[in-house]
């Protein structure tokens, strides 16, 4: 694998396609870590350091597929199209991500999942490094909406508890302010002096109930009230 | 202006989000000024929450109940939503396709709206802003709106993915060769830029995860920019606008480079062609000091 490409050389270069399976993770770079996760909190670099958790680029076992996670993922919204990747690597190749990272190669988490190997895809630091920007889910030429898959990956992630610490101070501060951020005293009041309308309370109590009811509290790790 | 002389212009719910009234305020200031001056009628919308999309990695479902809760709001004021952050347009937009299409999906939610007073009827529509300039003001009437032309300008544009992306969710121009905010670009006169790898992402959403991805490909971008010889970048999205700009001065820290290059909302260009005073634009509120540019422009307008 390529190391960090912080030089001046601009080519997207040294994409390793050909080992499907070896994904380094944060436990096993012990030299020079290609990307430092700041900002994932306790729960991923904990568990993943554990020696119960499968490491994503140890030697797979037999028991390890789970044969019917594919299907469970078609079952979903954007999931649909799991099973048509053959594997092409557009999505790899075309990800601006894959470009700066040694570790995040969509493909091969598509693949991951399209074999049933969920311990090792849903407790994978890559996971969290899709930025969202659906050029894979635009250009696969099997119609595989990658994006997506990858967000369904992330929220079963999250339902057992690993997600990146970042999103739980986003998810709290929706609760508590209606939006994703706390916006200073002092920033609204220069709203006014400069003559912007104030800005909306948001309304807590309603986002709250709608919280509770799609399991967004269990989501964030809170049992009752948040 | 009174409300009868409105009357007859379009109204829009303006749909600010969240990153806009927490850091980056100078896209909403010129863009109220010029949709003011087109004839666009922003109303507030003080009833809004997150669009969803911060929280989409972690449970869809809370991003859909979100981004349901503000449609169906904007549909009891019978109005639809212009959103200045493509990330809010296009999970309002894909959300709102979604559930107008999936009746299961649109009974579901609207299950979870069943103590309140709102439930989702699938009768507005919502647009980004870049949507709005292009169908509901137009071309030629942003072309007639123009005082000074800024010939002489050399400028690039990075529109965002959300503007475009996903096509099959968004619809909306070519995500592969956008156009419409380049026809917009050279509506004010400057010229427009082609750069290496325009359309590529900025990096923002993963800030937070893995700060030193999000820099590498930002300063990527700052690179063939700058190798295009524009003299200044045109966005039209908040967090694209905090990797640029507030962010380049970090950039050109840790890469030992010089960019300087002046990052500009797209409302700030516009505003500037269409006789604005640069202090009406907010124009001191961006990191990179656009002075020289914007002097530059408007003495090359009166040469010309």
């Amino acid at each position: 694998m390529a190391g960090n490409r912080s030089g001046p050389s601009l080519k997207p270069s040294g994409k390793d396609t050909s080992k499907t399976l070896e994904i380094p993770s944060a436990t096993n770079q012990s030299t020079q870590p290609p990307m430092p996760l700041q900002g994932v909190g306790g729960h991923l670099s904990e568990r993943s350091a554990g020696d119960s958790m499968p490491t994503v680029s140890s030697p797979i076992q037999a028991h390890e597929f789970d044969l019917h996670f594919k299907y469970e993922i078609a079952k979903m919204h954007g999931g649909e199209k799991l099973k048509q990747c053959f594997q092409c690597g557009t999505c790899t190749s075309d990800c601006p991500v894959a470009r700066f990272s040694d570790s995040y190669r969509p493909r091969q988490i598509i693949r991951m999942a399209q074999l049933g190997l969920k311990k090792r895809v849903l407790s994978s630091d890559t996971l969290w490094l899709c930025a969202s920007c659906f050029t894979c889910t635009d250009r696969c030429p099997q119609d595989v909406e990658v994006a997506s898959v990858i967000r369904i990956l992330r929220n079963a992630a999250a339902e057992q508890g690993l997600l990146p610490s970042i999103f739980k101070e986003l998810g709290s501060n929706i609760l508590e302010t209606g939006i994703a951020y706390r916006i200073p005293e002092l920033r609204l009041k220069k709203r006014e002096q400069i003559g912007l309308p104030p800005l909306p309370k948001g309304n807590a109590k309603a986002v709250v109930g709608l919280a509770k009811a799609v399991g967004f509290l269990k989501t964030l790790g809170r049992r009752g009230e948040p | 202006m009174t409300t009868s002389e409105k009357s007859s212009n379009p109204k829009f719910l303006l749909f600010l989000g969240c990153a806009i009234p927490y850091r980056v305020s100078s896209y909403e200031i010129a863009t109220r000024k010029v949709l003011g001056k087109l004839g666009i009628e922003l109303v507030e919308m003080p009833e809004y929450n997150c669009c969803g999309l911060p929280i989409d990695p972690i449970n869809h479902e809370m991003m859909l109940v979100l981004a349901a809760r503000n449609l169906c709001m904007a549909e009891q004021r019978g109005l639809n939503i212009v959103a200045l952050c493509p990330g809010c347009a296009g999970t309002l937009r894909k959300v709102n396709k979604k559930l107008k299409e999936d009746k299961e999906l649109r009974g579901k939610i609207n299950g979870y709206f069943k103590d309140t007073e709102i439930e989702f009827k699938g009768s507005i529509e919502v647009k980004h802003l870049v949507q709005l300039l292009a169908e509901d003001v137009g071309i030629d009437k942003i072309k007639g709106a123009v005082k000074r032309r800024l010939a002489g300008l050399r400028v690039a544009e990075h529109e965002g993915c959300h503007v475009t992306r996903p096509a099959e969710g968004v619809g909306f121009d070519d995500p592969e060769d956008p156009q419409i905010l380049r026809e917009l670009i050279e509506a004010t006169g400057a010229k427009y830029v082609e750069y290496t790898d325009r359309t590529a992402c900025c990096g923002a959403p993963i800030v937070g995860v893995n700060d030193k991805i999000t820099l590498q490909l930002a300063r990527e971008k700052l690179v063939h920019v700058k190798e295009a010889g524009a003299q200044a970048l045109i966005t039209v999205c908040p967090f694209c606008h905090m990797t640029f700009d507030t962010n380049q001065p970090r950039i050109e820290r840790m890469f030992n480079e010089t960019f300087k290059i002046p990052i500009l909302h797209y409302p700030q260009l516009l505003g500037l062609a269409m006789g604005f005073p640069s202090e009406e634009l907010a124009l001191k509120e961006l990191r990179v000091d656009p002075t020289a540019v914007v002097s530059q422009m408007l003495e090359k307008r009166e040469d010309n």
